[in-house]
């Protein structure tokens, strides 16, 4: 243990040296006081694992001279540290990680808020949705599944989310288009409590990410049928006497056209300057660089997509437009 | 007996020096953060994780269950001492607790409310440590319908023991309900009463309001009467605490019922605050003498403590077997747990045999080397009530000020706290019963919650929650609880009645 910590600590420091030069030229300026690392969500959810993750290795590998601080604003689906954060403006000691609530929360409650609101830094990932059965389901794959919803009336089947007029629901709203029958959706208040209700039996169904349900699956307790992104997940290790994440189908083979990916990404304050968006955009690349992001990333089976700059800007943009249209048809943008 | 070999091993990976150390600073640290209202575990352990990063994991969770345990045992101090609640589950401990301490009780209400945490966490992890795998099972039956048949049933123990007339009972309930609604709505996704004010999206923290309603609450009412705390003549005397002792085997009953109370809410997974409110409850239900509880009856301070703390220890239990937490605390910790490269779930038990039953052990260790720890300072802390209140009443609202700011960082809390104690102080003067709104706020939402999801699982039809024996259990259980002080209140009525016509014979 102590021999692999001096490994890389050698390594970090061999990195840095060979940064040094470039990142004095490029870098002119640096967190002046303990940074503030806003969490539009409750405690224990991917959004702040990911966050208190990255609080973790930036302090364990010296990569800023300041400490982050995390900081929960969960309060009307986040809407309560997005406002923080679009009202703090021109404070370049505040940072923001987002999740489709970025989208969804301004469109469902009528705050006034929009990602434009805010200066967009960097996408770290891609967080992927896979459809999950318990493993007593006689549903093995993910047509059998759909054309047992589309054999029997509406509502039969019961399908947990996280949350109300949130990704998870915008999903199976997308389901539902695709089987021509309504599910019974039932809201919980996070992914863990969704995936226990699932092992439980008290659903039929859920979408929940990858690492919300690992563990059960593994457990044998709950079965992925399709994960909802255009390609295979590419994580070979087993994890299952037979599967790994890599041998479950795209829901879009298995004749389920749903497609669906929510945002890990970087905000700040609106009014910072350049230099300091540049600050943090080299900070996570050199984040997204270490051996511990990438175990991260494996482990929560990430799409690793990792954007910025205006590429990111347009991939907001149409993102925030199919959100658009997904809400507004089923009918949940507020009045 | 596999069981009992798994425990050794984590006894010899737990008792090791360096072990030892981070269980009495984590010890130490929980007590401080438990003094501190507001300054919850939840928070505590939060601020405290990235300091473990470079741990070993089950040094690791050692020191920040120790914090876990400090803040369990810590929230019952400021409760009984000043009337302000450190910790949510310590809301219970106030009703008996600050009696004592005003007829100068304070030293046995604190060995007993010590000593009922120490007796509560080790009932749980003896639970635990043999009958995991069991538990976790049970705790899977659990859906809608049966979280909200629990939630009734705390309702249900804890309505019509209230001594002020129903009717205001009633009213402080529903003002609980109605700040309880403020904010979002999960299972529809509207916001709801905020009339378009940022501050209100993230509703009414219930630590918020009990730092208000009782701390600065109780302030003003002391400054009214005469600035002077009633406890300051408490003998202060190390015996005190054999003393106490002596008089506990009594309430083996209270004891028994309580853990039995908390390890139930702690797996299923209800929580510590809500366990502590049933576990008065039903000691006071059970009583013999129910009209001495609320005027400093040691069992008031044991049954709540007891429940309490059996609910924060097995709460650690669905975290560790299911990765739901079964408290806030359990929460951050579970965290903690990915980041330092474990799954919670199902598998961590038969991949990570070293962690959980170092863990397990720590469980054990942690709360002797605790109850150690707390009662020798007994004296001490009773002794803060020796100092003038002039000089503490300011420390006191500063410290309330402090805890209510770190709940959410906003200065629109510290300004909400003040307000709650305004409403505390109208609420004592007028003789509305402050424990039925508290109740309702910290539950309101989550039955409210289980009942709309059970509503739409069953799609509008309330059989559901007697749609199997566990469920409709429990609610017969809750609506006969109910309906008991109805009972007897007609019996008597009737009693009453009968007696009059007899005497109108007579005349």
């Amino acid at each position: 243990m102590a021999k692999t910590c001096s490994t890389l600590r050698l390594l970090t420091a061999s990195a840095a040296l060979l940064l040094a030069p470039f990142s004095q030229q490029a870098l002119a300026w640096e967190p002046t006081k303990p940074v503030e690392f806003v969490v539009p969500a409750g405690t224990g959810g991917g959004a702040d694992q990911m966050a208190r993750f990255i609080q973790g290795v930036v302090a364990k590998n010296n990569l800023m001279k300041q400490p982050i601080v995390v900081v929960n604003k969960s309060g009307g689906a986040g809407a309560e540290g997005f406002l923080d954060v679009k009202g703090d403006k021109g404070n370049p000691h505040k940072i923001v990680i987002t999740l489709s609530n970025l989208f969804t929360t301004p469109l469902a409650t009528g705050v006034p808020f929009n990602w434009r609101d805010m200066t967009p830094v960097s996408m770290l990932a891609l967080d992927q949705f896979v459809l999950w059965v318990n493993e007593e389901s006689p549903h093995k794959t993910a047509k059998a599944y759909l054309d047992a919803i589309k054999a029997q009336p509406d509502k039969t089947f019961k399908m947990g989310g996280t949350g109300s007029k949130q990704e998870d629901q915008i999903i199976t709203v997308m389901l539902e288009k695709a089987a021509g029958k309504k599910l019974t959706y039932v809201p919980f208040k996070g992914g863990g409590d969704v995936a226990v209700q699932l092992v439980g039996k008290h659903i039929d169904s859920t979408v929940n990410n990858p690492i919300e349900a690992e563990s059960h699956w593994r457990a044998g307790k709950l079965r992925p049928l399709c994960v909802m992104d255009k390609a295979k997940m590419p994580y070979t290790a087993k994890l299952t006497a037979t599967m790994s994440w890599q041998d479950i189908p795209t829901c879009a083979s298995a004749g389920l056209p749903v497609d669906y990916l929510m945002l890990r990404g970087i905000f700040m304050p609106p009014g910072v300057s350049q230099d300091q968006v540049a600050y943090y955009i080299d900070l996570f690349k050199k984040i997204r660089a270490l051996p511990e992001w990438k175990e991260f990333m494996e482990k929560g089976a990430f799409n690793q997509t990792a954007l910025s700059g205006q590429e990111f800007v347009d991939w907001l943009g149409k993102n925030e437009q199919m959100h658009r249209v997904l809400m507004k048809e089923a009918g949940f943008i507020a009045q | 007996m596999e069981e009992l070999g798994n425990l050794i091993n984590g006894f010899s990976v737990a008792l090791t020096g360096p072990n030892l150390v981070f269980m009495l600073v984590g010890i130490t640290l929980g007590v401080l953060i438990g003094v501190l209202p507001g300054l919850g575990g939840a928070n505590g352990v939060a601020i405290l994780l990235p300091l473990t990063f470079s741990m070993n994991p089950t040094s690791a969770i050692i020191m920040l269950s120790c914090i876990y345990w400090g803040a369990l045992f810590g929230g019952a101090i400021t409760s009984i001492l000043f009337n302000i609640p450190g910790e949510p589950w310590s809301v219970a401990t106030t009703f008996d607790g600050y009696p004592m301490a005003q007829q100068g009780r304070a030293a046995q209400a604190l060995t007993a409310a010590f000593t009922s945490s120490f007796v509560g966490a080790l009932f749980a992890v003896m639970l635990i440590t043999f009958l995991a795998p069991l538990l976790a099972k049970f705790a899977l039956k659990f859906g809608p319908a049966e979280f909200f048949a629990v939630q009734l049933l705390t309702f249900c123990s804890f309505v019509g023991m209230s001594k002020e007339p129903p009717a205001k009972t009633i009213a402080a309930m529903m003002l609980g309900f109605a700040l309880a609604a403020v904010g979002m709505d999960t299972v529809t996704g509207q916001l709801r009463m905020t009339y378009g004010f940022p501050e209100l999206l993230k509703g009414f923290d219930f630590l918020i309001a009990v730092i208000g309603l009782f701390g600065i609450g109780e302030i003003l009412l002391t400054m009214e009467e005469g600035l002077a705390f009633k406890g300051k003549t408490a003998k202060i005397n190390p015996k005190v605490v054999l003393q106490t002792w002596r008089e506990l085997p009594r309430y083996w009953r209270t004891f028994l019922r309580s853990t039995a109370i908390g390890c139930w809410m702690g797996i299923t997974p209800g929580g510590a605050t809500p366990a502590s409110f049933m576990g008065y409850g039903m000691a006071r239900r059970m009583s013999r003498d129910p009209q001495s509880f609320g005027k400093g009856e040691i069992e008031g301070v044991v049954a709540p403590e007891t429940a309490a703390h059996a609910a924060g220890t097995s709460a650690l239990l669905p975290m560790l077997t299911l990765g739901i937490p079964g408290s806030p605390t359990a929460a951050v910790l579970l965290g903690g747990l990915l980041i330092w490269g474990l799954q919670p779930g199902p598998m961590l038990f038969i991949e990570q045999k070293e962690f959980v039953w170092g863990l397990i052990a720590s469980m054990y260790l942690g709360n002797i080397v605790g109850l150690i720890v707390v009662l020798t300072t007994v004296p001490w802390w009773a002794a803060i009530l020796r100092i003038p209140f002039s000089v503490i009443a300011p420390v006191i609202i500063v410290i309330c000020a402090i805890g209510a700011y770190t709940v959410h960082s906003a200065i629109f809390d510290v300004v909400m706290m003040l307000v709650f104690g305004v409403v505390g102080y109208l609420f004592k003067k007028l003789r509305y019963p402050l424990a039925p709104m508290v109740l309702a706020l910290v539950l309101g939402d989550m039955a409210e919650a289980s009942f709309r999801q059970a509503m739409l699982l069953s799609q509008g039809s309330l059989s559901i929650f007697w749609s199997n024996g566990l469920v409709g259990g429990i609610v017969t259980l809750a609506l006969t609880l109910l309906a008991w002080p109805l009972w007897t209140g007609l019996k008597s009525w009737l009693r009453a009645r009968e007696a009059h016509y007899r005497l109108g014979g007579v005349r």
